[in-house]
């Protein structure tokens, strides 16, 4: 069997297993709305501070379902495959001719598929609720590849977690610790709009508001080339660290199951 | 001692030893409302400069009553989780033979979440003003404050007490959240009800949250308004999930524990 194969092979299972788990794919698709929904109601008079970017905050906020719901697809998708590693399913691949690369390769795959359903909802959502996308149709799809980018990115870390713990439930534990991540950011306003100062820095040495600063310029600037660099540079940078580690874990799970 | 009493402090003392022994537990009982009091008090303090934003004692006091208010009514939500392990462990089945006045359980149970959540209340209080936290109230009102906080904690837990002894099954764990989450955050969260987007600002003023909220930070503020109105509010929606915890205390003694 050819890698190619293998991968689709795998990643068909994981798209399997996920749609088979409703949870799974249901509270990626509702809960990061339901938080939108109530913070833009709750602070939609931001709007009228002194320099604020714009006259609406639903478009400011809609980058923000975009990685909470990476958050769940990476968690999720993560513990899945801790999943394989306490049933036993690991080691019976294991036994096969199957190529490492191709399982993780396969489990990214899954997550890459969740992360295309979730962008298409989220847009689709934002735009039928009043959002206007500044940098037109052509936006939307950069902003479709930067949320699959970041879906791969942060899954590989979830990957990461559940190859070096081989634990559902350390995988689990990781959901608080992204989530810190993403409410230190500038998920609610501007960077430069931060009164509290070490609040600014910590969400200016936060990878994640640079993330969402890029889907948020396409929807409310137009086209902005420094935005759009350090969104999809932090992003690929944040896959290139995220794979390699896992890569690297991933001989030896296979050798110690 | 009568029977009721013995039962409630015996049963209210080993959910305080476990919570307080049992790291997964205490942790995210302590670390998410601080989290949420930084992200909050921390990353929207301009929000005090938003036209119209009138609180007397600064943003810090504002989102303080809210996290501490959250936290009581998660705390006793949480403690819901811990009956519905009982179940499952069968502890329950044993606890109900053992006890000779079994609404001395459920007493038990509110003893350990008020005992749960008053360490969070402390370290949340020195954490807010060590960040500088005004407050305008005196002694008497800063005690209302957190007398109202305990009655949201004792309806957190007799809500999720009455789900958690009806269906005895961790699955029903969403069902003992969601409502509450919803209720809180369908309120005044970020600014106060006059500032909140129309569609949100309609549910807020019908929502009973509100009420306590605006009493709340009336009292940090040392101006108490519809205090009256608020402590009635909150000892009657106590009175009413007392009511509904003890028939599911009853559901769970006719299905045998």
């Amino acid at each position: 069997m050819s890698l190619t194969s293998q991968v689709l092979h795998l990643a068909r299972r994981s798209v399997i297993r996920t749609i088979r788990q409703p949870a799974n794919w249901i509270t990626p698709l509702i809960f990061p709305l339901a938080l939108m929904a109530v913070n833009t109601g709750g602070l939609d008079a931001a709007t009228s501070l002194p320099g604020f970017p714009t006259d609406s905050y639903l478009s400011f906020f809609l980058a923000f379902p975009f990685i909470q719901g990476a958050l769940f697809a990476t968690v999720n998708a993560g513990v899945d495959l801790a999943r394989d590693i306490q049933t036993g399913f690991l080691n019976r691949l294991a036994l096969t001719p199957m190529r490492t690369a191709a399982l993780l390769v396969g489990h990214l795959g899954g997550v890459i598929a969740m992360g295309f359903l979730q962008a298409a909802w989220y847009l689709a959502v934002g735009l039928a609720i009043g959002v206007r996308l500044e940098s037109g149709f052509l936006g939307g799809l950069v902003i479709f590849l930067l949320a699959v980018l970041i879906v791969l990115a942060f899954g590989s870390f979830g990957a990461l977690a559940a190859l070096r713990t081989g634990s559902t439930e350390s995988v689990h534990s990781l959901f608080p610790v992204f989530f810190v991540f993403l409410f230190i950011s500038s998920m609610n306003l501007p960077r430069n709009l931060i009164e509290t100062e070490w609040f600014r820095i910590a969400a200016s040495l936060n990878p994640v508001s640079y993330l969402i600063e890029a889907i948020r310029s396409l929807v409310i600037e137009g086209w902005n080339g420094q935005a759009l660099a350090l969104g999809f540079g932090v992003c690929i940078a944040l896959a290139i660290v995220g794979l390699t580690l896992s890569t690297l874990a991933l001989p030896g799970r296979m050798a110690r199951t | 001692m009568r029977p009721v009493f013995s039962v409630a402090t015996a049963v209210g003392w080993r959910m305080l030893h476990n919570n307080f022994t049992t790291p997964s537990l205490l942790i995210p009982g302590i670390a998410f409302p601080m989290f949420f009091f930084v992200a909050f008090a921390g990353g929207l303090s301009r929000v005090n400069d938003i036209p119209g934003f009138q609180f007397p004692v600064g943003y810090t006091a504002f989102q303080f009553v809210f996290v501490l208010l959250q936290s009581a009514a998660f705390a006793g939500v949480f403690t819901g989780f811990g009956i519905v392990r009982d179940f499952e462990t069968g502890f329950a089945r044993r606890l109900m033979v053992a006890a000779p006045d079994r609404r001395g359980i459920l007493l038990g149970y509110a003893l350990g979440a008020i005992g749960r959540w008053a360490l969070t209340a402390a370290l949340l209080t020195v954490v807010a003003v060590l960040a500088g936290m005004e407050v305008g109230g005196n002694g008497v009102d800063i005690l209302g404050l957190y007398t109202l906080a305990v009655l949201v904690n004792v309806c957190g837990l007799l809500w999720a007490a009455g789900i958690a002894m009806r269906l005895r099954t961790l699955q029903a764990a969403p069902l003992m959240q969601l409502p509450v989450f919803l209720a809180l955050f369908f309120a005044p969260v970020f600014v106060p009800v006059e500032l909140l987007a129309n569609w949100l600002e309609t549910i807020a003023r019908v929502n009973p949250v509100t009420l306590l909220l605006e009493a709340g930070r009336s009292l940090i503020a040392g101006e108490p308004a519809r205090i009256l109105a608020a402590f009635g509010g909150v000892v009657g929606l106590a009175a009413l999930f007392a009511v509904w915890a003890v028939r599911g205390l009853r559901r769970a003694e006719a299905a045998g524990g």
